[in-house]
């Protein structure tokens, strides 16, 4: 025997047993708790396109939550400049993350910057000026910084409820990932219903009570005739019958009375009268305490509850609410009512998303992929098994043999590394088995020139190896490096293609070098042969 | 069994004039394709829009498809049978961009259901990218390609040359001018995709004057071969209004690899024939080391094109166009590393690289005989005057290779 052989022949074997561990979960049915316990247990992970499910990219957009910053500040001052006795015309939002304050007197100017400086670090004085009539124009501008800050909490938040809300969806392994510029990837596998997930992950769930100005006539108003300090939203309505949606103008004043901040329990109920599901929301005690407050000092008026800018209903506060319950009525149906639960529940975005991409297959056709991907893949085997078969003869046994093998540790590495079988993936390995036969045909055809000039089959097969295997190696290289350079830059399925095609060659070489090399170590050692059939 | 006879002596390198036109016109018809069609037809990946993948219960066609579209915007909506499932499975596409992607997917589906009825039509698949995800997306394509692009030809020239201090310099230079042009363009604040393409541009560009420079002939011809292939791949896929998608550049890619992969083994035979002691021209070692690896040539591109074939035709629609750019790019890489990347060593310059040393010639040593013999090919006339200067060593050794 040439020497390292026992060697390379345990080295082999071990590699094999391995293998075949690794793919037993993925092609036996149950296993026993012994064998989960102690080996192997990971089937083979398929890529969404297999599975079919959905792969969405969200956006943040944190602009919208640090506008919304700049508002609360803004309606804080006026409370705050009241405290303080200052007296100004009340404060404006500005494009840019800018308040502009209008003071009356210009001794008031000390006293707001030392308001700022104490209570709004955030904030610096942009620009002041004199207007003729002795009042001072300023403008506050929120910091760089603070911009930053928001919009990297705004995106981390998101994340977290967008995370509650999938988990209460109920799909097995979603993954969730932050990625750059405020984006979230989100994979949902084997999800049936894709534009309900979408609808329920997608929105925003802003919930305020707004009071309704009644002084304001809905149906005459227009944005001149607008009181100040009021806004007109509507109220949409669903016909049952005939589907029809219709929306009724309402007017209510701009002020918020309370938001969804403080809920701590949203569920489903039906009304027993009309047979409608409705939400009821429980309050922690602040928003309880709140909420008794505002009922208690607006009876007998109407309170919008307006969800994401559109009025849900607005009913009358017959009494005040002091159990610290309310409850959402409006024109849902069960599974509206189930999804308004959960996001009220896992509490409002920050700022609304946007869904940048969204790919989505189908389960049926994620299994037409599948059988066509592995038919299209046995007939390549096969046709590729039989004609080396025919071609190189005893070679091609070999040859076939480490083919074989080849699938085998493909398979089983993707088990092993939990790599994701995606379609493009097995075309990858559809591949690697037409390349990996390129080896051995190298190898092949060096021991047939050595046997042409005369060598005997063992020197032949000797110098065939020793002068392929650099010239392999360096080929497979390119491919290699190709390869690294999909799995850094693509994405999903790609990688997957990057994945079995890196996977394919590393243990193509294997098979075709070593495993076949020992194959003809030890025929020409049990045989010695005067002719090779090769 | 042999398809190839071991004696085969197929005049390649007298050929390379014809091949060198015919690969000039097929660049010349990828180039008019894509100024035909205004640049690559973008898929949906890249170009940004929607893909809708509808099956029916009963039959139907495009036009009526196209009509029920109509209330959503939809009217420049392209609308294709799919995998010749007796007009049941259609393939829906939109790329205008001012569409609102938000919700569409919905949308078609109900518009769908309401003419065909409900339970009639299953969405079997759903593509929406975004523009601005597109543009992000054809960024990092592009990007793929220029790092893609940057490793192998400092892996071909270090490697084909042993030079791998040349192929550090050369890696230096390389990311240099890619730095000075990045800046360039941040200056200029052009568009981002544009600029990825000039990088990619300038890198080829500088790429292949380095090589010319320092002499690297192998890797120069490895990449003019890469160069080839993937240019005549893109304009098949042009010329047959193939859309490019993110799969389509993972074919490039690997194409990339496989085309090297050949030319690096007909090479490394060429080197290998190199040293051997002999008297023969460069012309005469280039195409005797094709003849001796053409057939591991013809076999291995033979059951690499088994298996595309048969991912081609049973793998599905899905995945179709992939394996049509790995056919075309193998078919036109076993091409181009028989007809060109090996024959055009005889055009690049020349310089102090492995095979046209010239040793001192001893004076004792006898003049050299008449290098064209009877059984030798055709001597390329460009080859001559290089092998005035090179030494017959033995005999013995030259016979042999005659022989072959």
């Amino acid at each position: 025997m040439p020497k390292n052989f026992a060697m390379k022949a345990t080295l082999v074997g071990v590699v094999i047993i391995l293998a075949l561990l690794y793919l037993v979960p993925t092609l036996g049915g149950k296993l026993p708790s012994w064998w989960t316990n102690y080996l192997p247990a990971d089937k083979i992970h398929l890529g969404l396109d297999l599975q079919g499910g959905m792969h969405l990219i969200l956006e943040v957009e944190t602009a919208k939550a640090v506008e919304a910053a700049v508002e609360r500040t803004s309606q804080e001052l006026v409370r705050r400049m009241h405290e303080d006795k200052i007296r100004a015309i009340r404060p404006q939002t500005e494009p840019g993350n800018k308040i502009a304050i209008t003071l009356l007197h210009e001794n008031d100017r000390a006293k707001l910057e030392d308001l700022i400086k104490q209570s709004y670090p955030d904030y610096k004085v942009a620009s002041a000026r004199t207007l003729s009539d002795g009042k001072i124009a300023m403008t506050l501008q929120l910091s760089a910084a603070a911009i930053k800050h928001i919009a990297e909490q705004a995106s981390t938040q998101a994340l977290e409820t967008i995370r509650n809300r999938v988990d209460q969806f109920g799909v097995s392994e979603p993954e969730i990932l932050p990625q750059a510029d405020g984006r979230i990837l989100i994979q949902l596998p084997g999800i049936k219903d894709p534009q309900r997930a979408v609808a329920l992950i997608g929105k925003t769930a802003q919930l305020e009570f707004k009071l309704v100005d009644e002084s304001a006539n809905p149906a005459t108003v227009t944005k001149a005739t607008l009181p100040p300090g009021d806004e007109l939203l509507y109220v949409y309505r669903r016909d049952r019958a005939t589907g029809r949606t219709s929306k009724d103008p309402i007017v209510v004043h701009r002020r918020v009375a309370m938001t969804g901040a403080n809920i701590t329990d949203a569920r489903v109920q039906i009304d027993s009268q009309y047979n409608e599901p409705y939400v009821s929301i429980s309050f922690d005690s602040r928003g309880a305490r709140q909420f008794a407050d505002v009922t208690s000092r607006n009876v007998k008026k109407r309170l919008a509850i307006v969800l994401d800018g559109k009025v849900q209903s607005a009913p009358v506060i017959q009494e005040a609410i002091t159990g610290g319950e309310a409850r959402i009525t409006g024109d849902f149906s069960m599974e509206e009512a189930r999804d308004l639960a959960v996001v009220l529940r896992s509490g409002a975005l920050p700022a609304p998303v946007r869904i940048l991409e969204e790919r989505t297959v189908g389960p049926s056709l994620g299994r037409d992929s599948i059988n066509q991907g592995i038919t299209s893949m046995a007939v390549g085997f096969l046709l590729v098994v039989l004609f080396i078969l025919i071609y190189y003869r005893l070679g091609g046994v070999v040859a076939d043999l480490a083919l074989l093998l080849n699938l085998v540790l493909i398979t089983a590495a993707l088990a092993a590394f939990q790599a994701t079988l995606t379609l493009p993936g097995i075309a990858g390995i559809i591949l690697t088995i037409g390349m990996a036969v390129d080896a051995n045909v190298l190898i092949f055809e060096r021991v047939r020139e050595e046997l042409r000039m005369g060598k005997t089959p063992f020197a032949a097969v000797e110098a065939g190896y020793g002068k392929a295997t650099l010239t392999i190696l360096d080929a497979n290289i390119t491919t290699l490096i190709a390869a690294l350079v999909l799995f850094q830059f693509g994405t999903g399925p790609i990688r997957g293609f990057a994945v079995t095609l890196s996977i394919g060659i590393a243990s193509s070489l294997f098979t075709a070098i070593t495993f076949t090399r020992l194959l003809f170590d030890l025929y020409l050692h049990q045989f010695r042969p005067k002719k090779l059939l090769i | 069994m042999e398809f190839i006879k071991p004696d085969v002596n197929i005049n390649f390198v007298g050929q390379r004039f014809k091949a060198f036109i015919l690969s000039g016109l097929l660049i010349l018809a990828t180039v008019v394709s894509l100024f035909a069609h205004g640049g690559p037809n973008l898929g949906i990946d890249f170009a940004g829009g929607i893909l809708v993948q509808v099956r029916f219960t009963e039959s139907t066609d495009a036009a009526a498809i196209k009509k029920a579209l109509a209330p959503l915007g939809m009217n420049q909506a392209m609308v294709q049978s799919f995998g010749g499932e007796g007009r049941k499975e259609f393939l829906i596409r939109d790329e205008n961009q001012g569409l609102k992607l938000q919700g569409l997917s919905d949308r078609v589906r109900q518009t769908l259901a309401k003419t065909y009825g409900e339970g009639k039509v299953e969405v079997r698949r759903v593509e929406m990218v975004g523009p601005k995800v597109g543009a992000d997306l054809r960024e990092k394509a592009l990007l793929a390609i220029f790092y893609a692009i940057l490793l192998i030809v400092v892996y071909i020239s270090g490697r084909f040359e042993q030079k791998w201090g040349l192929a550090a310099v050369m890696a230096a230079v390389l990311v240099g001018a890619t730095l000075l042009v990045e800046a360039l363009i941040g200056a200029a604040g052009g568009s981002q995709g544009g600029g990825t393409v000039l990088l990619i541009l300038t890198a080829l560009i500088v790429t292949v004057a380095l090589c010319w420079l320092l002499k690297l002939r192998y890797a120069l011809g490895a990449i003019v071969a890469l160069i080839h292939d993937v240019l005549i791949t893109v304009g098949v896929f042009s010329l047959l209004d193939k859309e490019f998608t993110l799969a389509t550049v993972a074919a490039l890619l690997t194409i990339i690899g496989y085309s090297l992969n050949d030319t690096i083994i007909v090479y490394d035979r060429i080197r290998e024939n190199l040293k051997r002691p002999g008297k023969l021209e460069l012309g005469e070692i280039i195409n005797a080391s094709v003849n001796q690896t053409l057939s591991r040539t013809i076999l291995t591109s033979g059951t690499t094109l088994v298996v595309l074939l048969s991912l081609y035709v049973l793998g599905g629609g899905v995945i179709q166009d992939f394996a049509l750019a790995l056919l075309i790019g193998v078919v036109v890489g076993t091409y181009s590393s028989i007809f060109v990347a090996s024959p055009i060593l005889l055009l690049l310059p020349e310089g102090d690289t492995v095979f046209t040393r010239r040793r001192p010639r001893p004076a004792a040593q006898p003049r050299p005989e008449p290098v064209v013999e009877a059984a030798s090919p055709a001597v390329p006339v460009s080859a001559a005057k290089q092998a005035s200067a090179r030494k017959r060593k033995g005999k013995k050794s030259g016979k042999k290779r005659r022989k072959r």
